[in-house]
């Protein structure tokens, strides 16, 4: 069970006010954070409890719903053999959470992709620039409310429309 | 032979178009733009079973000495540019393969990212439709772009700076 993770277990000591809520779901853990204390959360992650790999960060847009924005990262530690999945709230009206590139280097450019596509900024990012789209392009196209097939173009309506 | 024949036996006469227009159609270097899997069918094309060399066909790395541009796969708005500008970087005359529905339509991806249609940007001779064009396809593409190139008119006045290259539609 999620609660005898001994992660989760860990963390809950340390930062029971920020955990909102702890999952598992087949196997995979998935801990729900505020994200004020975001980078003391994943260096306490990486010092103490060894998840010494970034695998991946991403964000999901849950559109009309508030919070809007959740920013996940995924996490293994290598010594251990063992993941974590931290999920960290972030309001469309505050779109911005604090950066873990000074935790694991490879966050730099996980959250320029974040940053590109779902338009989450990053504090105290060291180079927070488009990583996939070109420079000039407008808007996040991740985003629920982003036109499929782009701002300049009618939208499809169906094959026999 | 009822025709007149003051040069002799060993001297055929013909139009200059004619002989310019097969060098060009017999000596197509195509500028690879392989962007997806319609690469790997082109690469495929090029390899000894179809063997394009046959046609006089053989690749070059290099725009400058390309007169055929073979964009094959899906084209992003982001390379686009970088499309253009091998394609001004190529000499006259060329030619602008459209190779799969990608590169003819945007294919499947009716998305934000993805140019539909290569010819939005280029001036396309030659649409190969499949989803990827099985290599007789490219082949048969590349023959109708030789037919093409034959039906050229002052293909050889245009070049030493006579009048305009005339290019019958279709």
């Amino acid at each position: 069970m999620a609660e005898n993770n001994r992660a989760v277990v860990k963390l809950k000591e340390r930062f029971a006010a920020d955990i909102i809520g702890v999952k598992e779901f087949r196997g995979e853990v998935t801990v729900t954070v505020r994200k004020e204390n975001i980078v003391e959360i994943c260096t306490f992650l990486k010092s103490a409890l060894a998840y010494n790999l970034l695998t991946d960060v991403t964000a999901v847009d849950y559109l009309g719903q508030d919070p809007r924005f959740l920013v996940v990262y995924n996490l293994y530690s290598i010594p251990n053999k063992d993941r974590l999945r931290v999920k960290a709230q972030v309001t469309e009206s505050d779109c911005t959470i604090d950066t873990v590139s000074r935790v694991w280097s490879s966050a730099d450019w996980l959250e320029r992709e974040v940053f590109d596509l779902f338009g989450v900024t990053f504090n105290n990012h060291p180079d927070l620039r488009r990583i996939l789209m070109t420079d000039d392009w407008v808007g996040h196209p991740l985003r629920k409310d982003y036109p499929l097939q782009g701002p300049d173009r009618e939208p499809y309506k169906g094959r026999l429309s | 032979m009822g025709v007149d024949n003051p040069l002799g036996d060993n001297i055929i006469t013909a139009s200059l178009d004619g002989l310019v227009n097969w060098s060009r159609k017999s000596s197509i270097w195509p500028m690879t733009f392989g962007l997806a899997c319609c690469a790997i069918e082109m690469m495929a094309t090029g390899a000894s079973h179809n063997d394009l060399d046959r046609f006089g066909i053989i690749f070059r790395a290099s725009p400058r000495q390309s007169d055929c541009i073979i964009i094959a796969g899906t084209v992003t708005k982001k390379m686009l540019p970088v499309i253009k500008t091998v394609y001004e970087q190529m000499p006259e005359p060329k030619w602008v393969i459209a190779m799969g529905a990608c590169a003819c339509s945007g294919g499947i991806f009716d998305t934000y990212s993805v140019v539909q249609g290569i010819d939005e940007a280029l001036p396309v001779d030659v649409y190969i439709p499949g989803c990827p064009p099985r290599p007789e396809a490219l082949l048969f593409g590349l023959i109708k772009l030789q037919e093409k190139i034959m039906r050229e008119r002052n293909s050889f006045g245009s070049t030493i700076g006579l009048g305009e290259r005339y290019e019958p539609a279709a």
